[in-house]
């Protein structure tokens, strides 16, 4: 029986770690998704044995891209062909899945972007850095001080008839605002819909600044699965938003395709080391150079005690050294 | 006397010239580093500026090192830098270390004052000498300039990736230990020499990327996460126009001979901006137009979190993006920005305007060839 050809996409993210499998037709054949609690190398491991025990005999990986802020990480574990940023992987993810997309949202466990795209390409884009309010991180931490579990949440939002304004600019005010209100007798469901009303305002206000934001419009990420969400943006936008099938993974899936793209029909042999690889035993190390004033902390990944990728260092004299 | 200076990019090797050719006794304070930093926050308010915290930080590192008074040099404009001098005095005191403070410009009260105060540098008062060893400090500025110009085009060029690099850290560890301006001119040359034999490939068309901003935050690769080094990793040809020789030049000694300073700039910002707001905001405007006008592929610019002249110039850089069809990024920097969202961000901007140009090509060939 001869296996079938993938393609393998990591998403490597604060709070989730995604992996797709595509075919050569770009098609999307197995998703995972799983919390990265923490421990990036032990999740990517899990989830590549997770993903060996589904379809480990029927298939051969012929590429492998990375993405998401443990990218560098997942690529030195993994043997990656193709390590690319976020921003690019969700706008290509996006334009596969809806080909006309003009505006993306995204909103994952600890940043939110967004994407605006010409023409089919990527046009402009932004990024939170500063503020928490309104991520996922943050959406978690409300629904559990609540005592509503996060799959709970956005079926609260729809019931509310009186939402409650919440100041939403900040975190740290969101949260004494909410229990303020709380205080004061609202219920929950009003409460819930505030707060996702005030994550699309601040959204929009702090990401959307001034930019015109077209249709079709894709909402993507893990809070994509949040219906109260939804409909807050739909309300402020006034237009329908179009939320993918695999709006989970979609950084995953869409590094996946450029790992298929980047390598070509040509088939190169891929980098990937194998599910093999990945049984030995990973730890990471870091320490501060001490070679000059830069005092660059190393971080330095080895692997049955051979150093297999190293990091941090401004003059190249370990990263180069390493591999 | 023992002197030492503020960092920012490689003006130190200029200060080590000056210094060295007056044979006046100083400290190099360690590069700018999260120690620097460091030192720098535990000292100052949350709202004073990135350059001013990493000033602070070389100031007490090079008074642990010895020093006793510090060169600076002044601001341009009525933005905070033009007040460092007064406050780096106010700092010192405060923190209760003595650190005299010198502040090389053109005062309001003319050449005679600035005279006096090289006076106290020089020790000497040959107004030969000292307008010998200026000059040789300020072509020292320039050839540093055109050294930093050669490192980013080749950079962007190289076939062996980090060839530029390892010739140019060579360049910064033997700096420090070489003495006078003939002597480090000497070792710019040999370094220009080794950078221009580093084999490149020619058939290449990099990107063009300039970098607009903020002078200390586009110029010190500390602040700005040597943007300029990454971007040239990733293949692509940087320009920054705003240069420490342009500034001693323009702003030290041509401020009071307005006719022969360079006002490309100001000509190409008179559009959007055609008054002075303080800083660097209005070459922020005028060079943002210059690079769209000379066909540049994307424009980065940069500023500490609280800039007030950067404020307003981000807020026309959208016109321009606009009426230019160039795409700007603003990224802002303070103490607690990321180093990977950073490089997110640049990489991210480089693929764009990567597709950009392919798209570009496409229409183009369409329009040639008809289908």
């Amino acid at each position: 029986m001869s296996r079938v050809k993938c393609f393998m996409g990591i998403d490597v993210g604060s709070v989730s770690t995604n992996i797709t499998l595509i075919d050569e037709n770009n098609n999307l054949i197995e998703k995972l998704y799983m919390r990265t609690d923490g421990q990036p190398i032990e999740s990517i491991r899990t989830g590549l044995k997770d993903m060996y025990g589904r379809l480990g005999q029927s298939i051969e990986i012929a590429g492998v891209g990375t993405t998401g802020s443990g990218r560098q990480l997942a690529a030195a574990i993994v043997g990656a062909d193709v390590v690319k940023n976020e921003i690019t992987a969700h706008a290509v993810a996006a334009q596969k899945e809806i080909p006309d997309v003009r505006t993306i949202i995204e909103i994952g466990g600890q940043d939110s972007k967004i994407i605006l795209l010409k023409n089919n390409v990527v046009h402009d884009f932004a990024m939170n850095t500063v503020c928490a309010a309104g991520t996922g991180s943050f959406l978690d931490r409300q629904a559990a001080r609540l005592g509503i579990s996060i799959e709970d949440f956005g079926s609260y939002a729809i019931r509310s008839e009186n939402p409650v304004r919440i100041a939403g600019r900040c975190a740290v005010f969101a949260e004494s605002d909410m229990i303020h209100k709380q205080q004061m007798g609202y219920s929950r469901e009003d409460i819930v819909r505030g707060l996702c009303d005030a994550l699309a305002r601040n959204y929009l206000a702090n990401l959307g600044k001034g930019k015109k934001l077209e249709g079709p419009v894709v909402f993507q990420g893990g809070v994509a699965a949040n219906i109260g969400i939804i409909q807050a943006f739909e309300m402020a936008l006034g237009t329908k938003i179009v939320i993918p099938q695999n709006h989970d993974v979609m950084g995953a899936y869409g590094v996946a395709i450029l790992a298929h793209e980047g390598l070509g029909s040509s088939y190169e042999k891929t980098g990937f080391a194998g599910f093999d690889r990945l049984m030995g035993d990973y730890t990471a190390k870091s320490r501060e150079c001490d070679g000059c004033s830069n005092g660059c902390e190393i971080v330095q990944i080895i692997m049955d005690n051979n150093p297999v990728a190293c990091w941090g260092d401004r003059c190249g004299k370990w990263s180069g050294a390493a591999v | 006397m023992i002197f030492t200076f503020p960092h920012l990019g490689n003006t130190y090797i200029i200060a080590k010239s000056f210094l060295d050719d007056f044979g006046a006794e100083y400290v190099v304070p360690p590069l700018n580093s999260d120690k620097t930093l460091e030192v720098g926050l535990k000292y100052c308010a949350e709202a004073h500026c990135l350059p001013f915290k990493l000033f602070v930080g070389n100031m007490v590192q090079a008074y642990e090192m010895g020093a006793d008074t510090m060169l600076i040099t002044g601001g341009c404009g009525p933005c905070r830098l033009g007040y460092f001098g007064e406050m780096l005095k106010k700092q010192a005191q405060d923190i209760g270390i003595n650190m005299d403070l010198i502040t090389l410009e053109v005062p309001d009260q003319g050449l005679k004052e600035l005279a006096s105060r090289i006076r106290r540098v020089s020790g000497t008062s040959n107004v030969l000498n000292i307008a010998r060893v200026i000059n040789s400090a300020k072509n020292i500025a320039v050839r540093l300039d055109s050294l930093e110009h050669l490192a980013r085009e080749k950079r962007a060029v190289q076939r062996v990736r980090g060839s530029v690099d390892k010739i140019y850290q060579g360049f910064q560890r033997d700096i420090l230990n070489v003495k006078g301006s003939e002597q480090i001119e000497k070792l710019i040359k040999d370094i220009e020499i080794a950078l221009n034999q580093v084999d490149v490939n020619m058939d290449l068309k990099p990107l063009r990327v300039g970098i607009v901003g903020e002078i200390f935050t586009t110029i010190e690769p500390y602040a700005n996460f040597s943007v300029e080094k990454m971007l040239g990793e990733m293949g692509v040809m940087v320009t920054r126009p705003v240069t420490v020789s342009g500034w001693i030049i323009n702003e030290m000694v041509k401020k009071r001979l307005p006719f022969l300073k360079d006002s490309k700039h100001e000509e190409a910002a008179k559009k959007y901006m055609p008054h002075m707001v303080g800083g660097h905001a209005q070459h922020t405007v005028g060079n943002s137009v210059l690079n769209a006008l000379h066909g540049y592929d994307g424009v980065i610019h940069l500023y500490p979190l609280g800039c007030m002249p950067e404020i307003v110039s981000q807020a026309i850089l959208p016109r321009i993006e606009e009426d230019y069809g160039i795409p700007i990024m603003t990224v802002i920097r303070d103490e607690m920005t990321g180093e990977a969202g950073f490089a997110t961000r640049v990489e991210a901007f480089i693929d764009l305007l990567k597709k950009r140009r392919d798209e570009h090509l496409n229409e183009q060939s369409k329009m040639l060839y008809g289908n």
